[in-house]
């Protein structure tokens, strides 16, 4: 049994994401090739063949692919699908986009973000905002399969795989990319940050915020938010966690200002220590956090950076 | 042009919903249904193409049980012309949902479909990009602002690292994301008037497509839950904690 893996990267480097994608790869007790399309993606070609566990890497380098185009990308996997067992993509903006089209192209159901891999046939998935895990069957066919990287770790650097040269796909020419909007960030990145501090509406004000700001980089954070703390304009969309953001599992997580809808829990709910400030005693986060602070935030951020700074954290 | 959008009746995003006895599903007896969100989302959308004399005829689709025809209402009342309700009971999957509603798109023939990113129920997120693959037609999921002009669509979608603008060919499926715009709600004569308007019923089978899951639900169960935590009485207090445990 083989599995083809769809890396995510920008060219230069493999994301997080990848490795983990790569774990659960292993775990259907695989053979694994990874598939690497870019546009001069030579580096993360060989970061993709350093994974161990990794058998081989298909590098597929075209202009095509210089940005992950949902048609190009599918229509490729399309093209090589016929040699693997399964094909699987972390749950990300770019592979929630392109796999349900191979899975329709190859008449099999998908299964969507996968926490848990039973065996070969069977996985558990979080359904209703995650308040309930599903434990699914897949039927026989080639299984395409999207990954919750935040379930899984990162399979380490260790091995040394052949970088196959592999022919571009064909162009479906149905759409074009114009730009971009890169959320330019200092900090670590949301999803595989050991420490998230989050705001919520509460946080209210660019003041609030600009505090928050100034914690994060003591405690070299990266900087979540709700969905509310969104559309107020406190930050970027790309920083919202929850269930229709993105999924986190960091070691410690400060929600600030959060009430604790179930669709935001269901992005945080996995890490191992969750922080929460919130000015209403009843509020739902805190039947989920390990330590809860019942207090007006304004002051308590302001607090918090000075006494991180007296104790010496820069 | 026409506009068709999907609309799946889900239990309420403020309901709690319970697990059966047996651990064989969910159990969703007298828990409030409504339409999905993101449903909503691409309604409006599609109302306002109207509005702005993009579109000249919404087609509503929902595929589930007679109840879902409450759902389509909803949608009449919004703004939408006319309903195509196709009847299946039990759980109907992303791939045969697509498949249904390309068969409804060979006959129809719009020149745009709006669905929802995901349906909150299933989180499976998958029949938009399934139905444009199967039609052959391009796609944009996560649709943040939408721009139609005459063959082409410009699009705003959210991606994980921020906003990114495409050009997709028409026909296209897009599905929307949470704030492409803010769904009204239906005026009393609005909802009045949605009586009239048509809804046309089908089955799958009318359709040729076969809706048996071919996904083996074996059981579901709740998530691990977390172990009570303590309520801190100062910042002091909180560091010192977060020192102790070493993650900060
Ligand atoms: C389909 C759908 C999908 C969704 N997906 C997501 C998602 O992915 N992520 C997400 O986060 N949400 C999501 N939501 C929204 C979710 O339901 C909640 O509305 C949202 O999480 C609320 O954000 P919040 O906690 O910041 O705001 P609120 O619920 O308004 O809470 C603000 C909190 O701040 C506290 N507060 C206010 N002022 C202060 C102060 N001065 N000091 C201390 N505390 C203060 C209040 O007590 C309150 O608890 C989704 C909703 C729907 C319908
Ligand atoms: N039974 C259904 N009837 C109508 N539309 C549906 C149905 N199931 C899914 N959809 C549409 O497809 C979107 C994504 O659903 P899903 O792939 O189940 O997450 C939803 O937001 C709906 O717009």
């Amino acid at each position: 049994m083989t599995s083809l893996i769809l890396a995510e990267h920008d060219n230069n480097t493999l994301a997080d994401s990848t490795a983990r994608t790569i774990t659960a790869a292993l775990q259907l007790g695989n053979s694994v090739e990874v598939l690497v399309a870019g546009d001069g993606c030579a580096k993360a070609a060989d970061a993709a063949a350093q994974i161990s566990g990794v058998a081989a890497v298909l590098k597929v380098d075209d202009p095509l692919y210089a940005h992950p185009v949902a048609e190009a990308v599918a229509a490729l996997i399309l093209s090589i699908a016929s040699r693997y067992d399964a094909v699987l993509a972390p749950a990300t903006s770019t592979g929630k986009a392109i796999l349900p089209r191979v899975a329709a192209v190859l008449d099999v159901p998908q299964i969507s973000e996968i926490t848990r891999i039973l065996d070969a046939d069977t996985f558990e998935r979080p359904i209703y905002a995650g308040s309930v895990v599903q434990t699914v069957k897949a039927p026989a066919g080639t299984k395409v399969i999207t990954v919750r990287p935040s379930a899984f770790a990162a399979a380490a650097a260790g091995a040394n795989a052949p970088v196959v040269v592999t022919p571009a796909g064909p162009d479906p020419g149905l759409t074009r990319f114009v730009g971009e909007t890169v959320s330019q960030s200092t900090r670590p990145e949301l999803t595989t940050a050991k420490t998230v501090i989050s705001a919520g509406r509460g946080v209210g004000s660019k003041d609030n915020f600009d505090v928050l700001l100034r914690i994060a980089d003591k405690l070299k954070a990266a900087v979540g938010a709700s969905r509310a703390a969104v559309d107020i304009g406190l930050t970027a969309n790309d920083c919202q966690i929850g269930q229709t953001g993105k999924v986190v599992a960091s070691d410690l997580y400060i929600a600030v200002g959060i009430s604790g809808a179930i669709q935001h829990i269901s992005g945080m709910k996995d890490s191992r220590i969750i922080v929460a400030i919130n000015k209403d005693e009843d509020a739902p986060i805190f039947k989920i956090a390990d330590y809860g602070l019942v207090a007006d935030l304004s002051p308590v951020l302001q607090e918090i950076d000075l006494e991180l700074a007296r104790r010496g954290y820069a | 042009m026409k506009v068709i959008v999907t609309v799946k009746r889900v239990v309420d995003y403020n309901a709690k919903v319970r697990i059966k006895a047996d651990g064989s599903g969910v159990d969703r007896s007298n828990l409030k249904m409504s339409m999905n969100p993101f449903d909503e989302i691409a309604v409006e959308e599609a109302i306002r193409l109207k509005e702005k004399g993009k579109a000249d005829e919404i087609v509503v689709v929902s595929i589930g049980p007679s109840e879902a025809a409450d759902t389509i209402r909803t949608a009449l009342a919004m703004g939408v012309d006319r309903g195509i309700l196709v009847r299946c009971d039990g759980e109907v999957e992303s791939l045969a949902v697509a498949k249904i509603l390309k068969s409804i798109c060979v006959a129809e023939q719009p020149g745009l479909v709006i669905t929802g990113k995901q349906a909150i129920d299933d989180d499976a997120g998958q029949t938009g990009p399934m139905l444009a693959a199967l039609l052959g037609w391009a796609q944009a999921t996560r649709v943040y602002r939408l721009d139609v002009s005459d063959r082409t669509a410009r699009v705003e979608r959210e991606t994980d690292t921020g906003l990114e603008t495409i050009d997709v060919c028409l026909p296209a499926v897009v599905t929307t994301d949470l704030r492409l715009n803010e769904p009204r709600f239906a005026s009393l004569p609005s909802i009045m008037k949605a009586r009239k308007k048509p809804i046309e019923e089908k089955t799958a089978a009318d359709l040729g497509v076969d809706t048996t899951p071919r996904v083996t639900v074996l059981g579901v169960k709740e998530p691990a839950t977390r172990a009570a935590g303590i309520k801190v009485e100062s910042v002091a207090e909180l560091l010192d904690k977060l020192q102790q445990a070493e993650v900060i």
